[in-house]
């Protein structure tokens, strides 16, 4: 990437530049809290949000479409969480949807093709720091709701019902290691997964931008058939979106099982 | 071989990580096609785990692309 003068001129990591918006000495306690581009979508991304949930909070007894759609999505994380954790799960409803909600939301929004108003997206969920807080917070979960209601016993999850004796020092560090490795792989597939495709995306449009450049020929050799794949690219994040979303919240509440019911 | 040259061929070797997570995450959506279309009736209870398998296979893909970043860019 680095290098040849020609592949410089679209820059694929740029998009992900986290630029301070309303003035960069915004300062508490030595630490920098500047607005960001960041911080802008995230604010985007819970407004349009609340939002889309103001609208389909009027408990009509028979719903219109946009009370139909808030319901499915609604009804769609209790089915998930019912079928994973049990009846315990019904308390956890409320932070998995606005998990599963948030993501989706940031991760749509993300891909939306405002660039051509000038204005830039910023797909958030594409940063390490805010998906790992988002594991983060799931992982506490689990720790907290696992050692509050097993006590120490909460360690029985690490060596699995009917290990022999001799196994157990050898399995334990596994499973332990296993159990810590969780919100690292939960932050990371999010993370990656929209990385990936942004960087996939922003490579095409310089294969098309640059065969354009080249001359007519190479724009209708490179650039039309770069542009026809961006497009299909473009649905399949739409679809990596919507599927990274629901792993994100299936894992979530898959591990929070594992602190409820332990195994 | 200098170090920029074997930075290249290094992001490059990381990338067969990614192919290899192809094959698995096919696998996965390939064997789970196969069986739904054998019994449907139980395909739509299944796809809880059928996305737990896509996200494990897939992880270690995205972690072969994460090595090949770091290698590129850290």
């Amino acid at each position: 990437m680095a290098g040849e003068a020609e592949t410089a001129k679209v820059d694929p990591m740029y998009q992900f530049t986290v630029e301070p918006l309303l003035g960069e000495s915004w300062n508490i306690a030595g630490y920098n809290i500047a607005y960001t581009n960041s911080a802008l979508w995230m604010t985007i991304t819970a407004v349009v949000l609340f939002i889309f949930m103001l609208g389909g909070m009027k408990r009509e007894l028979v719903p219109g479409r946009w009370q139909m759609t808030v319901e499915t999505f609604t009804g769609f994380i209790e089915d998930m969480l019912d079928a994973n954790i049990g009846e315990a799960g019904r308390k956890y409803v409320p932070y998995i949807f606005s998990l599963f909600m948030f993501i989706l939301f940031a991760n749509l929004l993300g891909l939306l093709p405002v660039g051509l108003f000038g204005i830039h997206p910023f797909t958030f969920t594409s940063h390490f720091t805010v998906t790992g807080v988002l594991a983060i917070m799931s992982f506490s979960i689990v720790l907290i709701v696992g050692f509050w209601k097993h006590g120490l016993h909460f360690f029985s999850l690490f060596v699995p019902h009917g290990t022999p004796l001799p196994m157990i020092p050898i399995l334990f560090p596994i499973e332990l290691i296993s159990f810590l490795v969780r919100p690292f792989s939960l932050a990371l597939r999010l993370f990656v997964a929209m990385m990936a495709g942004h960087v996939l995306l922003k490579v095409l449009s310089g294969f098309v931008i640059n065969g354009w450049n080249a001359g007519v020929g190479f724009g209708f050799l490179v650039g039309i058939p770069s542009f026809v794949l961006m497009i299909g690219i473009s649905a399949l994040e739409i679809l990596v979106a919507g599927i990274q979303a629901y792993v994100f919240a299936l894992l979530a509440s898959l591990y929070i099982n594992d602190a409820e019911n332990l195994h | 071989m200098d170090l920029e040259a074997a930075k290249m061929v290094g992001a490059g070797l990381a990338a067969i990580g990614a192919g290899m997570a192809a094959l698995g995450v096919g696998n996965v959506f390939g064997s789970f096609l196969e069986s739904a279309l054998r019994n449907p009736g139980a395909a739509d209870g299944q796809q809880g785990r059928l996305f737990i398998g896509f996200a494990a296979a897939e992880l270690l893909g995205l972690l072969a692309f994460v090595v090949a970043m770091i290698i590129l860019f850290v």
